[in-house]
């Protein structure tokens, strides 16, 4: 255990369950308590939705795992309330720099502009990413959160699931609606229903160190290392957490010893040769791993839906495993209540299962070839791969190829049926299938950002001058809209400074630095339709209510 | 199927010449070090023609006899 963080242990409470001997059914249950599980249970109840939430343990997560958390985690966690604590622990980073011998031959900046909420990484342990997610669920009256109650039999049926948990005091039977399994990359979920997870396992072995050190001599930049003097022929990587704990990892070979390599006096000498003589160091975690790239076919079965690693699994390169999995269940929940409203139809959760398998196959790709280029499987590929690093030292061309991770971004989806194409030309701006871009907004004295604004309902965003602009009609649709049984709430950006907050109930800002306008390429005038997971699904030159309604009830699978 | 951008016909303005210097690169060269300048040389031309269909098409011609008995 780390020596730097204090575990809780969260106490067993036998279930009413198991108290009563009756079979209860849950609108909803959860299982698996990792940051997955965790954003979903926070996700519902947000949303109004009780959860029951299983882990089969009592504590936060064990060891070195998840660190980077990407723009649009932060972005999903900000909506769902519990970001402030991770943004003050974390340490944030936006540039990379990658190393060949003793040479930097890459630098990359992920967010080289200003006039976001939030950069493009924070490095934050996972035990304390769990912390915060658990904070709020505590003593929600929705959440049920239930410690070591392990699930061990799955009866799926037309519509609800029946549940069999063991627990320290005996075992009990329950029922869900929906089932949600966020319970891992072996999950017992995926298991009982005896679904695939194919994909391929990466021989080579990668060593995974927490050093505890306090210095100055690394930025809070992601560095990686190709074949530096410290670990010739092979790569490292070092990353800054919290508490001064420092993330090492480095590649140790297809053929290492792993028995051999995990003990503390073969990785000292390899810590040592990195960091010099001159920095104390502690080690605090050693683990080895290989890694996966798997996925199953479909991620909606019946009333089961699997979300993050029990769906997908990714090598780490690039930070596209936790992340994925948090922006799955973004995806997910708003799209689950509609369902369970009886508002929309089952097609609102097959398009879960549709774009979020796309954005499976994006990431699986992106891991995968990263993971080619840091260790290439052939002579011939090891050839061509150090082709380019040498290449890259004195030529430009080859940099672009150095491939130690490509970053995890939001997954855009241009082909969801959930879009309306453009018919307007917009030079730029975020399109239909993508998130909404962040901007710094004034809401009269006040500065806030345009992404804080959106989210859990359909959101408008209409551009304007001034708000004199906007005519009875336009303001009496836009009320109209607002009041529907599937809401569109909009708001009201304003080019020129107003001192004003709302117009007829309308929030209101002022563009304070021109970035919105410019972001979203848009003309006066200009509308844009965004879903509750802050989504755009359609845009448009000019508010019209008929086809904005059409696009909302397009997005939203509405009967109609 | 997209339209054949690669061009096949012989184009090489010196071909005895271009072929010397090739083999002259490799002289003296252990195999793992005839690899990696063969790779380098590949990504120099690659980039030189930059149109990813035309470099496709070549992987594809290539393929095609890299493992024909």
């Amino acid at each position: 255990m780390q020596r730097t963080y204090q575990y809780e242990t969260f106490p067993f409470r036998p279930s009413p369950e198991l108290l009563r001997g009756e079979v209860v059914r849950h609108p909803v249950i959860v299982v698996g308590a990792g940051p997955v599980g965790l954003t979903a249970a926070n996700d519902l109840v947000r949303q109004g939705i009780p959860v029951v939430l299983l882990d089969e343990d009592d504590k936060v997560s064990l060891g070195s795992r998840a660190i980077c958390f990407a723009k649009r985690s932060l972005e999903i966690f900000d909506r769902l309330g519990c970001v402030e604590p991770m943004r003050r622990k974390g340490i944030t980073w936006n540039v990379g720099r990658v190393f060949f011998r003793d040479q930097e031959v890459y630098r990359f900046n992920l967010l080289p502009e200003e006039g976001h909420a939030h950069p493009a990484f924070i490095n934050l342990q996972q035990y304390y990413l769990e912390e915060y997610l658990i904070q709020p669920l505590r003593d929600h009256p929705l959440a049920d959160l239930r410690w070591r109650n392990r699930l061990v039999g799955l009866e799926p049926g037309e519509d609800h699931v029946h549940l069999t948990v063991e627990t320290p005091a005996g075992v009990y039977e329950t029922e869900a609606e929906w089932l949600i399994a966020a319970d891992g990359a072996r999950s017992t979920t995926r298991k009982l229903l005896g679904l695939d997870y194919k994909g391929r396992l990466f021989q080579e072995k990668f060593l995974i160190t927490d050093v505890v050190m306090k210095t100055e001599d690394f930025p809070t930049e992601r560095w990686f290392w190709f074949d530096p003097p410290f670990n010739p022929g092979y790569s490292a990587l070092l990353h800054r957490q919290a508490d001064n704990v420092w993330r090492i990892d480095m590649q140790l070979g297809r053929h290492a010893d792993v028995e051999l390599e995990q003990r503390p006096e073969r990785v000292l000498p390899r810590i040592r040769a990195m960091l010099g003589e001159e920095i104390d160091f502690e080690l605090e975690w050693i683990s080895i791993y290989s890694f996966h790239s798997r996925r199953m076919d479909r991620f909606l079965h019946g009333r089961v839906i699997f979300v993050g690693d029990a769906a997908h699994i990714v090598s780490p390169f690039g930070a596209r495993g936790a992340n994925s999995g948090i922006q799955d269940v973004d995806n997910l929940i708003w799209k689950l209540k509609l369902v369970m409203e009886g508002k929309a139809g089952p097609e609102l959760l097959e398009s879960f299962n549709f774009e979020r398998t796309r954005a499976a196959a994006e990431n699986a790709f992106h891991t995968e070839t990263s993971t080619e280029f840091i260790s290439p499987d052939t002579p011939g590929q090891l050839a061509l791969r150090n082709a380019v690093l040498e290449l890259a030292r004195e030529h430009e061309f080859a940099r672009p190829l150095i491939n130690s991770g490509r970053l995890s971004t939001a997954t855009v989806v241009p082909d969801s049926p959930l879009n309306t194409p453009d018919q307007d030309p917009f030079a730029g701006g975020p399109i239909p299938g993508g998130p909404a871009t962040d901007a710094p907004l004034a809401h009269g004295e006040e500065s806030t950002f345009l992404l804080k604004q959106l989210g859990y309902t359909f959101n408008g965003i209409l551009f304007v001058d001034r708000p004199e602009d906007l005519s009875p009609t336009l303001l009496a649709d836009l009320q109209a809209l607002a009041a529907q049984d599937v809401p569109i709430r909009t708001l009201v950006i304003a080019a020129q400074p107003t001192a004003r907050t709302e117009i007829q109930g309308l929030p209101l800002f002022h563009d304070v630095a021109g970035l919105a306008r410019e972001r979203y390429a848009a003309p006066a005038g200009a509308f844009y339709l965004t879903r509750p997971d802050q989504h755009v699904c359609a845009r448009w030159h000019r508010f019209q209510r008929a086809r904005v309604e059409k696009a909302r009830d397009r997005a939203a699978c509405l009967a109609r | 199927m997209s339209e054949a951008k690669l061009r096949t016909e012989p184009r090489l303005q010196e071909p005895d010449l271009f072929y010397k210097s090739l083999a002259q690169l490799h002289a003296g060269l252990t195999p793992e070090e005839s690899l990696l300048v063969n790779s380098k040389l590949l990504l120099v031309l690659a980039n030189h023609i930059g149109d990813h269909q035309v470099l496709l098409q070549a992987i594809d011609l290539v393929r095609s006899h890299a493992t024909a008995d």
